[in-house]
């Protein structure tokens, strides 16, 4: 049968009712991931500049490299990379449902300003110096607390719409984007379960402590890589690369397996983070031996969404946007090879600590979370804003070209500089005593990290010209379509 | 072949059925990695001398936190070399057995600070946290002068209540001397025989250099220079650190 989802009137169901979708939160939405993902971009050129130039800490509290850091993770991760999930998720889901959303405008609209009433208070929080001191799980427990109400109705406006739908099957996209929320919920819960001082203190101790904490935490981290990064973006994949190449996902029954085999495998992955620590060896053999076996389900996705453009791949020379889907496939691809390598104990026990590790983070974060948002952005905005195309298509290039040798300039600086701090800290002189101080291989990072700088601000330079470019698609009267109808081609459907 | 394949289209009708497969196919691999470690007894090794903090050296790691040092430091020394010549003996899972949270941190922009403590003396640590390149000038670590302000003490009690009813064994004694203790550990003058025997191999100090008053400096650095020195890795059996 067909993928369901791309459903073909032929198929002889009931006939599809006709229905308003709920489009303002999802375009303010789209609105908070460009803005987000500038702030974030912006946060992370500050931090990289200050290991560069450590004056630029500027002797204030408020801007330390300590507190700035979450900062610039959570701005990316939840703000950019959050945002740009429940845009997609609830662009999606209506359209693949063919379901007005759960709970209408109003839904809709509390998910958007609780969502983002969320990012402000944790990114306030760290400035002030108000933290769990657990990565990726930095907001205190108020704001874990609000967290869980935004999120418990994200599930409800995402579940109830999919119950609604008038389509026989649920979308493959929507698989993902539920494991992603499902997901995300238990970890969040398990992992922030904290004991507030009291006594008008924010601060909580939280309940683990030590090794259980340790593998609780990554437990969680991973899979906040695994299930937000992840997952969820590969929900956008499977909806926005067939969408740009206008041909159906290249295997049904590939997805079926991707699905199931990523989301099992995923969750062993997290004690690879914990090598040769103080966690019992049973538990990081385990790690280690599905993060290699989480290669295959990887790769499985990844060609999912790459032979989705046989027979569609001139369109990579017409259409940048689709470039920006596509490489960013590729990175994903070179990512998940990287990271089953990295997870090897032997291999660890070199890049473990290192610039590495960050270089293989950005590898995923910049080049698959980043891309694969930009070409859904690239798609939306017209779509959104009931325009026929954007204003400059060769403002898309220059973003891409950009984007992409920013990445090139922040990976390659990342494995030449972590690989030779590793290899600095084991070196010995003829007389067997170490031959480094700590301190010499802090020095030799520096070069390193003025290019990862760059690299940064070649990445965020190309994002300011997508910000140009969306703004003036939006405002182009030019550009704007002939049919005021809200729903064209479902009405169309509908009427047939 | 896959026969499964086909028949899943009943998962896809169905929302519930997927919801509630999902959530029991990403549970497995938490639940066996995670519950044994509560429930295998030879998870923490049997070593002696790990204690609770002290309320000054609660304090500091408090702000060990709150500043965020984890994202430059680890405190977790591996079973290598190089790092037992760098460091000291690898670090336990007894010896972070009361961190709520754990501070082992995933990078080392600067170095391990598991076993820190005794390796340097106050004043080294109370003029490098001022001014790290003054000291270090190759350092790329950012100034923290602003920790030489009063520490706030009104909720040490709570915070070690906090920790007590999570499972860090401090007595009530312990908590009703929470402010009595802190103030004593960080005035070498004062007296100071309840405290030590309430914590055992906890150092009396003026640990910022001013003995007038209590600083957020003198919290964090008596922190940092207890790190590392509960376990007494000489008398320490193998039988004691095996684990399962």
């Amino acid at each position: 049968m067909a993928v369901a989802g791309y459903a073909d009137p032929a198929t002889g169901h009931a006939p599809v009712q006709d229905f308003e979708m709920v489009e303002a939160p999802v375009r303010a939405f789209a609105i908070a991931t460009v803005f987000w993902g500038v702030v974030g971009f912006l946060a992370g050129v500050v931090i990289a500049s200050q290991l560069a130039w450590p004056l630029l800490n500027l002797d204030l509290e408020w801007t330390t490299f300590g507190r700035l850091r979450p900062v610039h993770t959570s701005a990316v991760i939840f703000a950019f990379g959050g945002n740009a999930m429940l845009c997609t998720s609830l662009y999606v889901v209506q359209r693949t449902c063919r379901a007005r959303l759960f709970g209408g405008e109003d839904m809709g609209w509390f998910l958007f300003w609780g969502y983002q009433f969320f990012i402000v208070t944790a990114a306030l929080g760290y400035v002030l110096g108000v933290t769990q001191g657990k990565e990726y799980a930095e907001p205190e427990w108020y704001v874990d607390l609000f967290l869980t109400v935004v999120w418990v109705a994200y599930l409800v406006a995402f579940g109830g719409t999919i119950l609604r739908r008038q389509e026989p099957h649920i979308y493959v996209a929507n698989w993902f984007y539920l494991a992603f929320i499902i997901t995300v919920a238990m970890l969040h819960l398990v992992n922030n379960a904290a004991l507030p001082v009291g006594g008008g203190v924010g601060k909580s101790y939280i309940a683990w402590s030590g090794v259980q904490d340790a593998m609780i935490q990554w437990w969680y981290g991973h899979n906040a890589v695994g299930f937000f990064l992840t997952a969820g973006f590969l929900g956008m994949m499977y909806y926005f690369i067939p969408k740009q190449a206008e041909r159906p996902v290249y295997s049904y029954r590939l997805s079926i397996v991707h699905f199931w085999t990523l989301i099992f495998l995923y969750i062993w992955a997290g004690p690879h983070h914990l090598h040769y620590t103080a966690l019992p060896d049973w538990a990081q053999t385990l790690g280690m031996v599905f993060s290699v076996m989480l290669w295959m389900p990887s790769w499985g996705g990844m060609i999912n969404g790459l032979m989705t453009l046989s027979g569609a791949w001139d369109k990579l020379r017409t259409n940048p946007a689709l470039r920006f889907s596509v490489t960013a496939v590729g990175f994903y691809a070179m990512a998940t090879f990287e990271g089953p390598v990295m997870s090897i104990k032997a291999v660890n026990s070199l890049s473990h600590y290192t610039d590495w590790t960050i270089g293989h983070v950005h590898s995923g974060a910049l080049g698959w979370n980043g891309f694969i948002t930009f070409g859904a952005m690239y798609y939306l905005f017209p779509k959104l804003w009931k325009k026929t195309g954007l204003y400059s298509e060769k403002l898309v290039s220059w973003h891409f070209w950009l984007a992409t040798l920013g990445i090139v300039f922040y990976i390659t600086a990342m494995w030449v500089s972590g690989i030779m701090q590793g290899l600095m800290w084991r070196a010995y002189d003829e007389l067997g005593f170490l031959q480094y101080s700590f301190v010499e291989t802090v020095a030799a990072m520096h070069p390193y990290y003025v290019i990862r700088m760059l690299g940064g601000l070649l990445y965020l330079s190309g994002a300011l010209i997508m910000v140009y470019n969306l703004w003036m698609t939006v405002r182009s009267e030019a550009l704007a379509e002939a049919a005021p109808a809200a729903q064209p081609a479902f009405a169309a459907a509908a009427a047939e | 072949m896959f026969r499964f394949l086909r028949d899943h289209g009943i998962i896809e009708r169905n929302l519930i059925l997927m919801g509630v497969l999902t959530l029991i196919t990403v549970s497995i691999g938490g639940l066996v990695q995670i519950v044994p470690l509560f429930t295998m007894e030879t998870t923490i090794e049997r070593v002696e001398g790990v204690r609770p903090y002290t309320p000054l050296e609660l304090t500091g790691r408090d702000i060990y936190v709150r500043e965020g040092c984890y994202t430059c430091h680890s405190q977790m020394v591996r079973p290598f070399r190089d790092e037992a010549e760098r460091y000291g003996n690898y670090s336990l899972a007894a010896e972070s057995m009361y961190d709520h949270p754990f501070q082992w941190g995933s990078k080392r922009t600067g170095p391990d600070l598991a076993r820190l403590g005794g390796k340097y003396s106050d004043d080294w640590h109370a003029a490098h946290l001022r001014s790290p390149r003054a000291v270090v000038p190759e350092s790329v670590m950012p100034p923290y002068a602003f920790l030489d302000r009063p520490l706030d003490t009104g909720s040490i009690a709570a915070r070690m209540k906090a920790q007590q009813a999570l499972g860090t064994p401090y007595t009530d004694e312990m908590i009703a001397n929470a402010a009595a203790d802190l103030e004593a550990q960080a005035r070498p003058d004062a007296d100071a025989a309840g405290f030590s025997g309430r914590y055992a191999r906890a150092r009396q100090g003026s640990f910022d250099g001013n003995a007038k008053e209590v600083t957020e400096m003198d919290a964090l650095v008596a922190y940092l220079q207890m790190l590392g020195t509960l376990v007494q890795f000489r008398d320490v059996t193998t039988d004691q650190v095996r684990q399962q």
